[in-house]
């Protein structure tokens, strides 16, 4: 039977899902952010994450991505357990983000910003990383604002550039914190495309998302977190419908 | 556009500028008397601490007031290698620049243990119980030091005017390589990241970059010419002695004020304070004291106004860098 490099058949690699969240569980002293969450999403789909303030949403982010580490529970991404990995090991095999609050490398270029994640989180030399990056700047529509300085950008120019580092180095998970907040109808539009085809690549896209109406057209599945715990998830149309979330995402 | 031509073109003459001095400055030996060669021996050392310090603090975010710990050791390494151990001087030289690294790896291994405050003052402790062994070692002469014997400075020229010569070309050829070396090393792509990790570790960390292999690099990378300018610093001072060799005030304290002022986490910052301290020195020189004093107010001044520094002011205005180490889309 054939094996993969951990020694597990093939087979159970293609079935597992891309992102495995066991039982995870994280404190901050006596503040349980997440408690037990269990969380599966499979390859390809488009997962949205519904909350109100303080459910735990950049919590959960910040423990795929490896910013934090879970006081128990453990992460599986692509079969391999990777709770113990560091940041910038696990955006190399595959797991990019993006901040709610852009992180921009302020006195680079935006075309460097874009480059050090097509090299770096791409594991490739420089030279063999610009052709990327310049694909990512046009896909983003940052490519007229390349040579500028990162910090001098507008807010929206900010998140189309934490967009664009999140998906150089073609990343196979998504985490996308909040890039849909004030955009215009026709740049959600577009960011709805960039998405879809970005999916339709083969990545796999979790979205914490407070403008309900771009998560809704996108989103395969959503699930709701509330109070460290997710207590719904299923088909966009039924999770918006179910009394609960109403009354407690919705206020309604 | 034609204000941007200009200012294209003000650049392309300052940098034109820039050339000719470093021209000039090869020159050196023939074109300034030896009190000025001696000067600039001394401002080319300094400027090559200011560099390192600015990239182990300005771009990978090591605050290390420790910096004179290798200062000493390669001087103590220069001397243990080209007068006890009767070394050929010339090779002597980079041996001890070699020694320097291979201090500075243990070093290491306890030092990245702490962070932030903590390494500061970890660093610190290193060097002084450097300072502490150095004056323990038998045959350099304890506390007080010893003087480099005559023929082994005649090595270097038989005549005074020669020695000050040879000094003041290889201080420009270490500032030289130095600057671009380290000009070459941030466009790597260790570099790439190292910069980004200036600008936001945390993003940098999330884009792929290493950060702690970056931090290795870039403090292995300082600790051979750290070594290399106390080379020069006891060719200087023809002696060594733990006070002096590994002295926080000259190699250390002063730097920090260097970089402050001309602007952390660029290359031109380094230059430009350099210049400065070295101006503010000569004007101040009959203050005593109030030289101190007033050195104190102009960084805390500037950290209040700009805490880039100069050369981070020159940015916001949009001056471009002058050795940019920038990427563009094309290669």
């Amino acid at each position: 039977m054939a094996v993969d490099a951990q020694g597990r058949p093939r087979h159970e690699e293609a079935r597992a899902p891309v992102l495995e969240l066991r039982d995870l569980s994280i404190r901050f002293g006596g503040l349980r952010v997440i408690e037990n969450l269990h969380l599966e999403v499979q390859r390809g789909e488009i997962l949205g994450v519904l909350g109100p303030n303080g459910a735990g949403k950049s919590t959960l982010f910040n423990l795929i991505a490896g910013v934090l580490a879970p006081t128990a529970g453990a992460i599986f991404f692509g079969g391999r357990n990777i709770t113990t990995m560091n940041v910038w090991s696990r955006r190399r095999i595959g797991i990019g983000r993006t901040y709610q609050i852009p992180k921009p490398f302020a006195h680079m270029s935006v075309f460097e910003n874009v480059l050090v994640a097509a090299a770096h989180g791409g594991g490739r030399a420089i030279r063999l990383s610009r052709a990327e990056a310049m694909d990512v700047l046009e896909a983003t529509g940052l490519a007229d604002r390349m040579t500028s300085m990162a910090g001098q950008l507008s807010l929206l120019d900010l998140k189309r550039l934490e967009l664009a580092r999140a998906i150089a180095g073609r990343p196979d998970l998504l985490l996308l914190d909040e890039i849909a907040g004030g955009l215009t109808e026709a740049e959600c539009d577009d960011l709805l495309a960039l998405l879809k085809k970005i999916s339709d690549h083969g990545a796999t896209i979790v979205w914490v998302e407070h403008v309900l109406h771009a998560l809704k057209r996108a989103a395969s599945r959503l699930a709701v977190l509330y109070s460290g715990s997710i207590i719904a998830e299923g088909a966009p149309e039924d999770i918006l419908a179910d009394d609960r979330v109403r009354e407690i995402y919705l206020g309604a | 556009m034609t204000g941007r031509n200009q200012f294209m073109t003000g650049l392309a003459i300052t940098r034109f500028a820039l050339v000719a001095i470093i021209l000039a400055l090869a020159a050196g030996p023939w074109l300034f008397d030896l009190n000025q060669q001696t000067l600039l021996t001394e401002f080319f050392t300094l400027l090559v601490l200011a560099l390192m310090w600015n990239l182990l603090a300005g771009y990978a975010d090591i605050i290390t007031v420790g910096q004179h710990a290798f200062v000493g050791v390669g001087a103590y390494a220069f001397y243990g290698l080209a007068v006890l151990a009767d070394v050929d001087i010339f090779l002597a030289i980079p041996m001890a620049a070699l020694t320097t690294l291979l201090v500075a790896i243990p070093t290491m291994a306890i030092i990245f243990r702490l962070r932030t405050a903590y390494l500061a003052v970890g660093t610190w402790v290193a060097a002084e119980v450097m300072m502490l062994i150095a004056g323990k070692l038998p045959g350099f002469g304890g506390g007080s030091g010893t003087s480099l014997p005559i023929p082994v400075v005649k090595a270097f020229g038989a005549t005074l005017s020669g020695r000050v010569s040879t000094f003041y070309a290889m201080s420009f050829a270490l500032a030289l390589l130095a600057f671009g070396t380290t000009w070459i090393f941030l466009r790597s792509r260790v570099g790439l990241g190292l910069t980004a990790m200036r600008d936001n570790e945390e993003a940098a960390g999330a884009a792929g970059v290493d950060l702690v292999m970056t931090r290795i690099v870039c403090f292995l990378w300082t600790a051979p010419f750290l070594g290399l300018a106390g080379v020069l610093v006891t060719l200087q001072k023809l002696r060594v002695a733990p006070s002096a060799s590994f002295s926080i005030t000259d190699w250390t304290i002063y730097i920090i004020f260097i970089v402050v002022i001309g602007g952390i986490g660029s290359l031109e910052g380094p230059v430009i304070g350099t210049i400065l301290f070295f101006l503010l020195r000569g004007y101040l020189a009959a203050y005593g004291t109030w030289y101190l004093i007033i050195l104190g107010a102009v960084s805390i001044g500037v950290i209040l106004a700009e805490p880039r520094g100069i050369w981070g002011a020159c940015r916001r205005w949009g001056i471009p860098d002058l050795a940019p180490a920038s990427h563009g889309p094309k290669p």
